[in-house]
């Protein structure tokens, strides 16, 4: 079985720059479970997952900005968010998700 | 995340121990819990309490403490499977047990049965299946799955896996075998609260037919029991 946290360490080894996104908190029908965690280098190449997909794009994303930030961020997606539009899980669940760099 | 953090957390998993990563949301501080040894976090008092419930669930919290916020993750050991029996559905089944995250090995003392060209690359015992059990030492993250479907085989590896902690403990044949079993099982003092506790006939009812389909129904009863107890 693939292992995320193992991928991040060898990137992190190699010297690549390293963002660790984790599923905090989840409310409704999210498909992940907390704890679930996607694993992102500075040139948006991920592995895992913290949704069934459709938020993975945004979480890339705000991991480039962690990563050039050397900052934690926490991201809320759901239903209500005003980013509905476009990354609102489409499941209708809520989630958060804590996106770190590796430092 | 610290490099030193994400370290510990590799090398424990690559050594399947099991431990507990506390992150203060709110502050980006981060402890490492190990089973046995004492951590204290300022401001999160049962954080003992809270990483050994984590570990059992095999579940995440999120604790709110006045403004803090911490998140308790647990990375168990890898879950484990020990299949009995080297038959034509173990060659479907090792695949859909490793695909889920399980280490597999497969015991059966018949060379013939468990070989390599048989079983490329997936570990194989070919001691006696309740000599192996009492080496393989199954937890409370292992599956234990009789498929051999012979009597010499399958009861003394069953006899054995009821002694442990194993979350599954599955056994191929119809409801008439089983209840043969049953009655050898008593006979040997194995009690029938614990025969209660062997799934047969073994996996999921979803009609299957074919070695494959019987494997497919097979996981699904291991996941399930994984999942949906506690």
């Amino acid at each position: 079985m693939e292992d995320i946290l193992e991928k991040a360490l060898e990137w992190a080894v190699q010297g690549e720059k390293v963002a660790i996104a984790t599923v905090t908190q989840t409310w409704g029908s999210s498909p992940c479970p907390t704890g679930s965690q996607l694993v992102v280098n500075g040139d948006s190449v991920f592995f895992g997952s913290v949704s069934g997909g459709c938020v993975e794009a945004a979480v890339v994303e705000e991991s480039q900005r962690v990563i050039a930030s050397g900052n934690a961020t926490e991201l809320s997606f759901g239903v209500s968010d005003e980013a509905a539009w476009e990354v609102g899980l489409a499941c209708g669940g809520e989630i958060r998700v804590l996106v770190e760099p590796v430092a | 995340m610290k490099k030193n953090i994400l370290d510990q957390v590799v090398i424990a998993k690559r050594k399947n121990d099991p431990i507990v990563l506390i992150t203060k949301i709110t502050t980006e501080e981060q402890w490492i819990y190990k089973a046995n040894e004492g951590l204290n976090i300022r401001g999160l008092e049962n954080v003992e309490e809270l990483s050994e419930a984590a570990l059992r669930t095999d579940r995440c919290a999120r604790i709110q403490v006045n403004e803090d916020i911490f998140f308790i993750q647990p990375f168990n050991p890898t879950l484990r499977m020990i299949i009995i029996g080297a038959v034509h559905v173990a060659q479907f089944l090792v695949q859909f047990a490793s695909l889920s995250g399980f280490a597999v090995t497969v015991v059966d003392p018949r060379g013939a049965f468990a070989s390599e060209v048989r079983f490329p690359g997936v570990a194989k015992l070919t001691s006696w299946p309740d000599d192996a059990l009492r080496e393989l030492k199954p937890d409370f993250r292992t599956a234990v799955v009789m498929l051999s479907h012979d009597p010499k085989l399958d009861d003394p590896a069953l006899v054995t896996t009821l002694n442990s902690e194993a979350f599954y403990v599955g056994a191929l044949g119809s409801k008439k075998t089983h209840h043969s079993r049953c009655e050898r099982l008593l006979a040997e003092g194995v009690t029938s609260e614990e025969i209660s506790r062997i799934h047969a006939p073994i996996g999921l009812d979803i009609g299957a037919r074919s070695p494959s389909e019987i494997a497919v129904s097979i996981i699904g009863e291991v996941v399930e029991s994984l999942r949906r107890s506690k």
